[in-house]
């Protein structure tokens, strides 16, 4: 078991005859991932990469038994996207595109309640479980030869800091269940909360890399849930300590955040639910590696 | 992006948002004529700059006659205005709003913003106006009404009952503030806005509900489909090395460091910076060069970069996904060779095409260090600097 997708995931592309729809899925492909369909309205018929391409999404699950669509959709058009793979009830939607109105994302999320699709992203850098030491299942733009199968979930609202945590871990020696990158715009699909859930549940999932950064209060609420709910260790860091306050949204917007949000909170959040705080991201899979005893 | 107080309530009295009659200013002639072409008694002469606290600094001033509009313009145009919001060096004064003048009776907030917790916008409102609203959050946090503005449908009748009951406003006032946040509502949804303020909202010794100051920002990811609003957009409002950056779709913030930083993605640049003080050094930037950077971009990423007086050397930390590590290695090239790059640089390569990326800078000739960790390019490059 591991978290979302295994290596039997059939996964289809929307987006794909674009140049970074393109582009992802022939590395998808070479990493052994089962991504059967490709979806471009009006390109329908046409067989690419040997994978075949259709119009609709539903048209693409039905032919293919995909369960999860990836989406390289330029922004302008990735809410309706999304709408989309969700009306085709998609198990799991994941969106790499970045760029996407916050406007469009709060449209989006309205328009899946009730539904039972599963969002990660925007502004991600995807979903990955590695199978073999060369395959798995790759559902992003991660680079794959950086990944080990092993027993280190890593979740991350930041793409290149996953890469990062990734690489280490297996510079160290181990390998990862699933790697989650669940985007840094501010309406998004899964949460920490969720993804926590999910690697505590998951048997093949020893401990949890957890990367955050400044703003929102996300991963402070994750730390709450943590205290209750999770039982394997787990090693965090949060970007941005030195960041300064600049670029701030103006007075409405600081009331929301209450005056949190700051690398300070969130690393203090992290310590009191127990987390193994990391000062520099450099030291995530030696300071793993250390709490597994590996 | 943000626009200035004049545009802002251009645009809402468009959607129906009660404003006073006003004239956008260049010269001080112009204001002086603006004055007499209101025909009002009272007038008020406002300085535009895109920052908060303009009354307290003397940006914002009462006057009686053209010759008086004409004298407070003439000293403020051409001016630095310093305001809390501004820091030291203050903004220039480029244009002036003359504006009717209203008889207040009270003052108080509106404002939506939208909001990542309830993933929505959210109206926040308070009965006292004019006050710093985080003050108030802080220590009187019952005195702020908050309501969540349902994404699709947007604001419900009850809200706004609800909402000028907050405000005190009953009878006439009531509907004339309901219809206003109504109005509101429709101007923040339909333009894509992340924040639209009016502080202070007022009533008049008439009765009347209006908007006497108006802020506004908008979802830069939504400016491809407002045209119009992107041409509100101030350059001069902006730090000119952001403003260059923008033009490449490089995500550029100046600091005061004296180490110029390429990093790409949000989270790994800003922990690059965390990792560079960490090590004993001041990063000069911020800046992600995105998920599908090519030559050009890279290569005017390194001018903007060298454009900062103060750096003293450059690290380059690129983790591929999107990017590919030989793109980078071919604008870091290009950049060095083109700007003759006399100061030292640091470079940090992993991901896609990592192999293609480190040959080429390494049959490239030019003097780069390279590195093979995060911790490892920091300590390299503040080593440097001090050698």
């Amino acid at each position: 078991m591991t978290v979302l997708v295994d290596g039997n995931t059939k996964i289809l592309c929307q987006g794909f005859t674009g140049e970074a729809g393109m582009f992802h899925s022939k590395n998808s492909l070479a990493y052994g991932t089962k991504l059967v369909a490709g979806v471009t309205p009006g390109k329908g018929g046409q067989t690419l990469e040997g994978v075949p391409v259709y119009d609709t999404v539903r048209e693409a699950k039905q032919h293919s038994g995909a369960t999860v669509s990836m989406i390289y959709v330029p922004a302008a058009f990735t809410a309706d996207a999304i709408c989309e793979a969700v009306d085709a009830e998609m198990d799991l939607v994941v969106v790499i595109t970045e760029g996407i109105p916050v406007a469009d994302m709060a449209f989006v999320k309205d328009f899946m309640k009730g539904t039972k699709s599963r969002l990660i992203g925007p502004n991600c850098p995807g979903i990955i479980t590695p199978v073999t030491d060369k395959s798995g299942c790759k559902i992003g733009i991660m680079p794959a030869y950086i990944h080990r199968p092993g027993k280190v979930g890593i979740v991350s609202r930041s793409g290149t800091l996953t890469y990062e945590a990734v690489f280490q871990v297996t510079n160290n020696g181990m390998g990862q269940s699933t790697c989650i990158g669940i985007g840094g715009d501010p309406i998004k699909g899964l949460d920490f909360i969720d993804c926590l859930k999910l690697f505590q549940d998951d048997k093949d999932t020893e401990g949890i890399i957890m990367i955050g950064e400044i703003g929102g209060t996300a991963e402070e609420e994750a730390c709450e849930f943590l205290k209750q709910y999770v039982k394997k260790p787990v090693v965090g860091f949060i970007a941005g300590a030195t960041a300064p306050p600049g670029k701030r949204m103006g007075h409405a917007g600081a009331i929301i955040s209450g005056g949190k949000g700051t690398a300070k909170d969130k690393k203090a959040a992290m310590q009191r639910a127990g987390v193994h705080v990391c000062d520099t991201p450099s030291i995530l899979g030696a300071t793993m590696k250390k709490v597994l005893g590996k | 992006m943000n626009i200035h107080e004049y545009q802002a309530k251009q645009l809402l009295a468009k959607f129906g948002v009660p404003v006073s009659k006003g004239i956008a200013c260049k010269t001080a002639d112009e204001a002086g004529k603006a004055y007499t072409d209101l025909g009002v008694p009272l007038g008020v002469v406002k300085a535009q700059i895109h920052a908060g606290g303009r009354g307290k600094a003397g940006g914002v001033k009462l006057v009686r006659s053209a010759d008086e509009a004409h004298k407070v313009a003439a000293n403020l145009l051409g001016k630095a205005l310093v305001t809390h919001q501004t820091g030291p060096e203050g903004r220039v004064v480029k244009t002036i709003y003359v504006e009717a003048g209203s008889d207040i009776e009270r003052e108080m907030y509106l404002a939506i913003v939208m909001d990542r917790g309830a993933q929505a916008p959210v109206i926040i409102a308070a009965k006292e106006g004019g006050v710093d609203i985080e003050e108030l959050a802080e220590h009187r946090p019952e005195a702020i009404a908050r309501h969540r503005v349902h994404p699709v449908k947007g604001v419900q009748a009850f809200q706004l009952r609800a909402l000028c009951k907050h405000l005190g406003l009953h009878g006439e006032q009531a509907k004339a503030g309901g219809k206003l946040i109504a109005a509101l509502v429709q101007a923040f949804m339909a333009l894509d806005c992340s924040l639209a303020e009016i502080n202070p909202l007022i009533v008049t010794t008439q009765g009347e509900v209006k908007a006497l100051d108006a802020k506004m920002s908008f979802d830069d990811n939504a400016l491809f489909r407002h045209k119009d609003v992107l041409e509100l957009r101030d350059v001069n409002e902006e730090d000119p090395k952001e403003v260059e950056a923008k033009k490449f779709d490089l995500n550029y913030i100046a600091l005061t460091g004296n180490i110029a930083c390429l990093v790409n993605g949000a989270g790994l640049a800003m922990a690059t910076m965390d990792v560079i003080q960490l090590k004993g050094g001041m990063p000069a930037n911020f800046l992600d060069v995105g998920g599908g950077a090519n030559k050009t971009q890279v290569t005017n990423a390194f001018k903007i970069l060298l454009s900062d007086a103060n750096v003293k050397g450059i690290l380059v930390n690129i983790f591929g996904g999107i990017m590919k590590c030989d793109t980078i290695a071919e604008g870091v090239i290009a950049a060095a060779k083109e700007v003759k790059l006399t100061i030292p640089l640091v470079v940090r390569l992993e991901g896609t095409n990592v192999d293609l990326g480190r040959k080429l800078l390494q049959e490239s000739g030019l003097n780069i260090q390279a590195a093979s960790s995060l911790d490892d390019a920091a300590e390299k490059i503040v080593k440097a600097i001090k050698a």
